[in-house]
Formats: C-alpha cells, sequence, structure tokens
C-alpha cells in the first residue's frame, strides 16, 4: 500500500484536535519550558557575591589589608578565613568550605616598596565556573582600587600583578554558555517525553487496536504523530530564543535562519527519537522511564553541564551519539561565536544521520499487528 | 453454483507464551451469512477474530478470507472488513462526526459518506459530542457507524451489545440483517442466546476448541439432550434434590417450573418419578446445550 496524502490529511487533523484537547498536555508543552528557562537560566546565571574566602598572609602588612578590603568591598569576596596558612587553605577549598583562595606572599610589601611588581595568588573553585567567573573577572579592578594610594599618579610603578588561577575547572564555561544549552535541554525533555507517549498512549486507550485494522502505513501513521510536536517544537524554540535575547541578553553572532534550521533538524531527531521509544514500550510509564533514561546522559554527557572535552574518551564518545551534543555546539558555534554555514556543517550531519537513523529504525520497529 | 464462502480457514491455532489460546479452529462462513460465534469468556472468540482480521499472525493454520491469504494478504483483508472491537476503540477526545471524519479519511471515502452514515444511523443530532460522554448503546452505534461507512464485503462484531439496553439490542440486530440482505457477511460474537438464534448458524469455542457448528436447531438436535417440564409447589426445594439424583445433567428453574435436561430419557423419567412427580417433553434450549458443552469441554481438559 503506498503513501496517501488523503490518509495523511485524516490522521493529522485527528492528531492536532487531539493536542488541542488535552489542554493540560498542550499547557505544560508551552509553559514547561518558559518556567525551565527562567529557573534555570536565573539560577545559574546569577552572580553570585559574598563568596568566603580564605587569606593566606604571613605577614599583616598594610598592603595584605587594603587588597583584603578592596576584595571585600567588591562584594564578591567575603573574607571568612583571614589568617589560615597555605595548608589550612587547601583544605578549606577542597572541602569546599571556601571558594577563593587569596595568598599574599611574605616578601609582598618588601617588593612593593621596592617598587617591583609583586604577584597575588588568586585561586577560584572551578568546580562551579559561572559562580566564580564574575568574581574573577573584577579581580583586576579590585587590584587597582586597592594600591591606588600606593601607586602616585604620574609614577612608573604598576599595580601587582593579580594571578587568577582555576582550580579544577581550568575551561571556564560562561554564562552565555548556560542558556544556549538550555534551549537543548529543554528541549529534549518536553519534545521526547511527549511523543514517546504517542503510540503508547493509543495502546493504553485501547484505540491501537482499531488504528491497526485501519488502512494507514506505518510511515503515514508517524509522520501523523510527529508532525503535532514539530510544531510545538518551533514554538518552543521560538519562545526560548526569545526569551534568551530579551531577558538574558545573550548575544546573537550568526545568522538566524541558520540557527533555527539547525534547531529543527535537532528537534525532528528529538521526536522521532521520542517515536521510536514509543514504538518500543508497552505502556506510558515505561515510554517515560526510557525517556528519562535517555534524558541523563544528555545533561551529563553532552558539554552541558561539563566541558566535553574534559571528560574521559568513552565519555565523549557516549556524547557524540546523542543529538543534544551536536545541537550545543552548532548553538553556541552560530549565537556566541558568529559560526556560519561551513563550520557547523559537521553538527547539520551529524544531526541528519541521526534523524535518518531513528526514522528508519521506528518504521522498522513499528508493530502492525497486536502480536 | 456453490456458494461462495468469506472466511474459510483451517488449524487456526495460537499460543500466548507458551499458554494456547485458540487450538486447531476451522471455520467456514459463506457469504451474505449472519454467523454467531459464541463460547465462555476466555476462550478465544477475540483471539480468533483478530487473527481473521490480520490483527494477529497466526501461528498456524491457513485459509482464505475474502478469497485473500489469511496469512500473506493481511493488509488487502483489513481493507475490505469492517471491525469492531470488544472494547471500544474510538477516540474519546474526538466528537462523533470527527471520529467518522478520521476513519472516513483513511479509507478515502468523501466528506458525504460521513454525512449519510450519520443520518443512516440517526446520530447527526448528536454529531458535535465528544465520544467519551456517550452511553454504552451510543457508543455501540459510533462503533457500528463507523466500522461499515466504507461498506466492507465482510463485518466482524466482537460482543457488540454486551452492556446495551434491550431495545437498542434490537435495533442493533436489525441493522445487522438489513446489512446481511445486502450481501454482507457478519460473524458475530456474543454471550446472549437471543442473539445465538437469530443467527443462521452457530460455532460453539471452549478452550480454544471450536466444539460445534450448524444451525441452531443442528445444534439443538446434535447434543442429543432429553428435556422434561416439571410442575411443583415447592421447586426450589424439588430442584436441590433433582441436581443430585443420577441421570439428570441440569436443572433450571422456569417460572414455576422446572425444566430437567439429561440425556438418557429413561434414567431422567425414573429420577422424576423416584421424587414422585412426572415430567412432560420440552423443546431443549439452547442455553441448555451450552452448559452442557461447556461441561463436556472442561472434562475433556482435565
Ligand atoms: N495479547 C495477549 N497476550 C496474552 N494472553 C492473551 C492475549 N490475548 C488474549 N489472551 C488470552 O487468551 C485467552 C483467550 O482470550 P480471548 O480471545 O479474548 O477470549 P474471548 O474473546 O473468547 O473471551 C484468554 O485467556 C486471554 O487471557
Ligand atoms: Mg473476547
Amino acid at each position: 500500500m503506498s503513501f496517501s496524502p488523503t490518509r495523511l490529511r485524516a490522521l493529522l487533523r485527528k492528531e492536532f484536535i487531539q493536542m488541542r484537547r488535552d489542554r493540560v498536555t498542550f499547557a505544560m508543552m508551552l509553559g514547561v519550558p518558559i518556567m525551565q528557562l527562567l529557573l534555570f537560566g536565573y539560577a545559574i546565571n546569577s552572580d553570585p557575591r559574598d563568596m568566603p574566602t580564605a587569606l593566606v598572609a604571613p605577614v599583616q602588612d598594610r598592603f595584605g589589608r587594603s587588597f583584603a578590603a578592596a576584595l571585600e568591598n567588591s562584594g564578591y569576596y567575603r573574607i571568612t578565613h583571614p589568617l589560615a596558612t597555605a595548608d589550612q587553605a587547601e583544605r578549606l577549598m577542597t572541602r569546599g568550605e571556601v571558594a577563593f583562595v587569596v595568598t599574599v606572599p611574605a616578601d609582598f610589601g618588601r617588593r612593593m616598596e621596592r617598587g617591583d611588581r609583586p604577584q597575588i595568588l588568586v585561586e577560584a573553585d572551578g568546580s562551579d565556573p559561572s559562580a566564580t567567573s564574575g568574581a574573577v573577572a573584577a579581580l583586576s579592578g579590585i587590584a587597582e582600587s586597592a594600591f591606588r594610594r600606593d601607586l602616585p599618579a604620574g609614577s612608573a610603578r604598576t599595580a601587582p600583578e593579580i594571578v587568577a588561577h582555576r582550580r579544577y575547572n581550568p575551561e571556564a564555561v560562561t554564562q552565555y554558555n548556560i542558556v544556549p544549552g538550555l534551549l537543548g535541554v529543554i528541549l529534549q525533555m518536553t519534545m521526547v517525553m511527549m511523543t514517546a507517549m504517542a503510540l503508547t498512549r493509543e495502546i493504553e486507550r485501547g484505540t491501537m487496536e482499531n488504528l491497526l485494522a485501519m488502512p494507514a502505513t506505518p510511515a503515514e501513521i508517524m509522520i501523523g504523530k510527529i508532525t503535532p510536536f514539530l510544531t510545538v517544537g518551533a514554538v518552543q524554540v521560538l519562545v526560548i530564543l526569545g526569551a534568551a535575547w530579551a531577558i538574558f541578553d545573550v548575544p546573537f553572532a550568526g545568522s538566524l535562519g541558520l540557527l533555527l534550521a539547525g534547531v529543527m533538524v535537532f528537534v525532528l531527531a528529538l521526536v522521532l527519537l521520542g517515536y521510536l521509544i514509543s514504538t518500543a514500550a508497552r505502556t506510558q510509564m515505561q515510554a517515560m522511564q526510557i525517556a528519562i533514561f535517555i534524558f541523563l546522559p544528555s545533561v551529563l554527557l553532552s558539554g552541558f553541564m561539563f566541558p566535553f572535552r574534559g571528560m574521559p574518551g568513552w565519555a565523549q564518545a557516549l556524547g557524540e551519539v546523542l543529538p543534544v551534543t551536536h545541537l550545543l555546539r552548532l548553538v553556541r558555534g552560530i549565537m556566541l561565536k558568529g559560526a556560519g554555514w561551513a563550520d557547523v556543517a559537521p553538527q547539520f550531519a551529524a544531526l541528519a544521520t541521526m534523524v535518518a537513523v531513528l526514522g528508519t529504525l521506528a518504521l522498522l520497529r513499528f508493530r502492525r499487528t497486536l502480536d | 453454483m456453490t456458494q461462495a464462502t468469506a472466511i474459510d480457514v483451517t488449524g487456526l491455532t495460537k499460543s500466548f507464551g507458551g499458554r494456547t489460546v485458540v487450538d486447531d479452529v476451522a471455520l467456514r462462513v459463506a457469504e451474505g451469512e449472519i454467523a454467531g460465534f459464541l463460547g465462555p469468556n476466555g476462550s478465544g472468540k477475540t483471539t480468533c477474530i483478530r487473527m481473521i482480521c490480520g490483527l494477529l499472525t497466526p501461528d498456524a493454520g491457513s485459509g482464505s478470507v475474502l478469497g485473500l491469504d489469511v496469512r500473506r494478504q493481511q493488509r488487502a483483508i483489513r481493507r475490505q472488513v469492517g471491525y469492531m472491537t470488544q472494547k471500544f476503540s474510538f477516540y474519546e477526545d474526538l466528537s462523533i462526526e470527527e471520529n467518522l471524519a478520521f476513519v472516513a479519511g483513511l479509507y478515502g471515502l468523501p466528506r458525504q459518506a460521513v454525512r449519510d452514515t450519520l443520518e443512516d444511523l440517526g446520530l447527526t443530532s448528536r454529531k458535535t459530542q465528544l465520544a467519551g460522554s456517550l452511553s454504552g448503546g451510543w457508543k455501540q452505534r459510533l462503533a457500528l457507524a463507523a466500522c461499515i461507512m466504507h461498506q466492507p464485503r465482510l463485518l466482524l462484531l466482537d460482543e457488540p451489545t454486551a452492556g446495551v439496553d434491550p431495545k437498542a439490542r434490537r435495533q442493533f440486530w436489525d441493522e445487522i440483517h438489513a446489512r446481511a440482505l445486502g450481501g454482507m457477511t457478519v460473524l458475530v460474537s456474543t454471550h446472549y442466546m437471543d442473539e445465538a438464534e437469530r443467527c443462521h448458524r452457530i460455532n460453539y469455542i471452549a478452550y480454544g476448541r471450536l466444539v460445534v457448528s450448524g444451525t441452531v436447531a443442528e445444534v439443538i438436535a446434535g447434543a442429543r439432550l432429553v428435556t422434561l417440564g416439571v410442575q411443583s409447589p415447592r421447586p426450589g426445594e424439588l430442584a436441590e434434590r433433582l441436581r443430585r439424583a443420577p441421570g439428570v445433567e441440569q436443572v433450571e428453574p422456569f417460572g414455576t417450573a422446572l425444566h430437567v435436561t439429561g440425556t438418557d430419557r429413561d434414567r431422567l423419567m425414573a429420577a422424576l418419578a423416584a421424587e414422585g412427580v412426572a415430567g412432560r417433553p420440552v423443546e431443549t434450549s439452547l442455553e441448555d446445550v451450552f452448559i452442557r458443552l461447556m461441561e463436556q469441554s472442561q472434562d475433556n481438559m482435565r
């Protein structure tokens, strides 16, 4: 039996009516992404202040004191351990009790007075990079203001050098990385979960038997099922990108058309993934569990949570087969770095391959009988 | 010219997880015939029907449905068959009209078909009502409407009148008979004896095996049962005692009378004589026959 536009139209009409009538699901599909974006966008984006700091200054002189005061005045730092030794500070940092360790060397005052350019070492806990990045970025300004009095105008002497050192996570993830990442993760969650219910819902409501008894082909049923979700996905994309631009001021360096095209290929891969799940699951509960099972690695191994290149080889290999991984590269590339078609072609190719593989698998797995 | 057969299958077998639920069933239904499909719950009626319309693949067996191979031409069969499932299986969140429009679209029927069907089955006034809010009788009407809209040559009805009131049942059967006159073949499963009697032929299945087929008269005659009617002032107590008497298979209260059924007239008479009552011959009912068949197959299973 060949493909029939009439049958597809009947299927599409039915699916859209059902989606419209299912108010709760419909509201969730549009409300959840906005809520999550605001929640996580702000939670992760917030620029934390008064972060606990250990000060290691073997010699208590006015230089050390004025630097400490300037740190506190900046609002980012609160010196909770002013008299720490290097060992103590190390332990505090490991245990997560301080986010920063500021080390003023013993010969700092002497070298300042001599007109050298001594160093102050600021170590930041990089395991939560977005938490500390604002504070690290403020350091040079802080040093400037701390030693202004000691550096008379026109003096040849320059401010001491502040050496900022990120511990645990040298590749700092900036705040701008988060919102584009959220785009992928939110879509991954809503699209896959909703579509994963597509067939299991028919099975649980007993309507599958009837659907199968009528002459619709697996491809027609699949297109009928995924198209409404594709539409919802497109709306979600516009909402999230709009919010990213309006609320979070994320820069749009590259082409919006290219970005939308890439994201829609990603959404297509997601709904096919969800549909594939629904051909395998027997109940909505099972479908949900499988969707969650795939969601976790999508957050953890895609480069959303941890820098991709910092992961061990096996984790990177796993990450490569996740659609989100490629979406993150594509979105960060286009939005933040202004990447063009040639730069993101590999990501398009990866996502398109996934679309082809997932679609084929779903059609092969579709059971035409109740066996 | 021999009468064409709409369903002609033999050796139909299906098991689920090692348990055989349909075992070597042979079924013949002539074109234009209304065939009844009877048997206790779980005897495999639904499974048989699903195999006939290609929704389940038989483990063994072969045959033809509407001249098409039951194993290889499942999809072609589905196009020409109307199947009404045991459980309501249309979309409760769609209205009557939307459900019918969906079905019409899948069969490539024009919009007019939906309007005609609504009109034919008296559904026009309720067409915008959601299927989920319909009562049992109306749901059944919708389901019937949806599965005959494409004018199938074979109608498979799986317990279509369960939970439907007598008037709606009567209308339903009138509709079925009208369709059969128009040439449609019908295979209908049911638990109601009066419905079985409305069928041209009946097929009785128990524990997955086809036990008997034939017209109602043939099936009753074939059971070789004898039934005697007994009048008694205290039928309840008499029934208790008769049930334990030798030669008595079944005792059914019938108003103030009892219908006593057995296989051997002489032993039956003797049992009545022992109680000091006389019986007069009455017709054995289809129900008596089915209960007898059910008990027999139970014995065979042990
Ligand atoms: N898909 C299935 N999986 C497992 N067992 C099934 C399935 N369908 C039916 N059965 C079992 O097969 C037997 C026959 O069922 P069914 O054909 O529905 O009988 P009927 O329609 O006569 O009541 C029952 O015991 C039922 O539990
Ligand atoms: Mg049944």
